[in-house]
């Protein structure tokens, strides 16, 4: 079973779709600050991170410069889900190391789901 | 300009009102002052200098003094015009927050809605799910108005992400068109396109180019009666490329195309056929071919249709 870490501030969209991704048989592991989630992320290894870039404690910029410096941590795929859509910080993502960068409001669950199914593949 | 609007063209402190603004931090009032000051001081020149030529001190002492009447004017303009852009720039940036703080719920909303239609968390009645596909419409349109809101915005503080560089249009076209079929079927509306062959790149942002033109056809089909047929055409004119898009849908009446690419405006008949819209489609697919050095019109006739057409400039290696 693949393991996905969920960094992310918002509840509510935490539980969505981490629901759809445990139904999906993932292992979903989650945090609702950049600070924790980096932790976790050294502790569990997981297949895949999904990463929000406004968190409290440490934003997703410090976390993936992190998670890409580290050694154990560094070849994991990170996913930037945001709903900060401007080129600035698309750019500055991917430059970081993230493998993918979404727009959460351009995108359906279905659509989220997929993208994580075919990085994962 | 019609003689209406010429008359209206000199209701001054109508404009200062619309503003928000005091005479004394309204441009116009100002200008105006300066205006008639600038004739009076002519004036009162003639007549000293016939008067007083012979003693050259007071005529020194009149000009200083209206010199420093006429700076402290224009310090007073230029200020009311720094007020104008402060605020504008405000309106701008408040937009942008809004619009970023109601992304967070409204894709709570539609995940979770999208979560509970897909039958995950248990079955639905047929009942339930007409009313979850109400909801689901509604916050769709929520979604684009705040999406199209941002654009907006950022057009207005040129912050909009364009990286400019040669693409070819076609490309981007048949891009758009892909992904709008499925829509125009569905509203059993062919598209039919008719590019020239060995069109040259044009200079611009494609990601821009495209959003103007899904805006263009997305219009096209919405207004659309029944069945019906769009074309789509691009071709070389002088140092340009020209998009065009012909459609047979309801057109627009007379009265409303001088203010078709207005922010927030929806022509009467759009209204009567569709209560959809946020009415700044256009206003940004103007804003966006102007930024790009391009030009962009229209022709219509109501109940006949409508021809949108924009010209961006061909890349110079």
């Amino acid at each position: 079973m693949k393991k996905i870490l969920f960094i992310e501030d918002e509840e509510a969209l935490q539980k969505t779709l981490s629901e759809v991704l445990t139904q999906e048989d993932f292992k979903v592991i989650s945090s609702l600050d950049g600070e924790t989630g980096l932790e976790l992320a050294k502790k569990e290894k997981p297949d895949l991170v999904l990463l929000d870039l406004i968190l409290p404690k440490m934003n997703g910029f410090d976390v993936l410069a992190s998670l890409k410096s580290c050694e154990e941590t560094k070849e994991i795929p990170v996913v930037v889900m945001t709903n900060l859509e401007n080129l600035e910080n698309v750019e500055r993502a991917i430059e970081a190391g993230a493998t993918t960068y979404l727009c959460k409001a351009q995108y359906s669950l279905t659509e989220i789901l997929e993208k994580i199914k075919r990085i994962l593949e | 300009m019609d003689f209406k609007n010429f008359l209206e063209s000199f209701n001054i402190l109508g404009k200062c009102k619309r503003y928000g603004l005091s005479p004394w931090q309204c441009p116009q009032f100002l200008f105006l002052v300066m205006g008639i000051v600038i004739i009076l001081s002519e004036f009162v020149f003639y007549f000293l200098g016939s008067y007083y030529i012979k003693d050259p001190k007071i005529v020194v002492l009149v000009i200083s003094g209206l010199t420093g009447i006429l700076f402290i004017i224009a310090f007073t303009i230029v200020k009311g015009f720094e007020n104008l852009a402060e605020s504008n720039r405000m309106k701008s940036e408040f937009i942008n927050i809004v619009s970023h703080q109601l992304r967070a719920p409204l894709s709570n909303l539609s995940w979770t809605i999208e979560l509970i239609m897909s039958g995950r968390l248990g079955k639905i009645e047929a009942g339930q799910l007409e009313y979850f596909k109400i909801l689901r419409e509604n916050n769709g349109r929520m979604k684009d108005l705040v999406s199209d809101l941002l654009t907006v915005s950022r057009l207005q503080s040129a912050n909009l992400s364009a990286r400019e560089k040669p693409f070819f249009i076609e490309e981007v076209t048949t891009e758009a068109i892909k992904s709008f079929s499925p829509y125009a079927k569905a509203s059993n509306i062919e598209i039919k396109t008719n590019f020239e062959k060995n069109l040259p790149e044009i200079f611009a942002s494609p990601e821009q180019v495209k959003m103007v033109i899904e805006n263009l056809l997305d219009n096209a089909i919405r207004y659309t009666k029944g069945k019906g047929k769009i074309e789509v055409s691009i071709g070389k004119e002088n140092n340009s490329v020209l998009f065009s898009i012909k459609d047979m849908g309801v057109g627009i009446p007379k009265n409303d195309q001088k203010y078709l690419f207005q922010k927030f405006f929806r022509s009467e008949n759009a209204m009567k056929r569709q209560t959809q819209g946020s009415g700044l489609g256009l206003y940004i697919a103007k804003s966006i071919i102007e930024n790009s050095k391009g030009k962009i019109g229209f022709a219509s006739q109501e109940n006949i249709g409508t021809t949108f057409w924009f010209a961006l400039p061909i890349n110079k290696k």
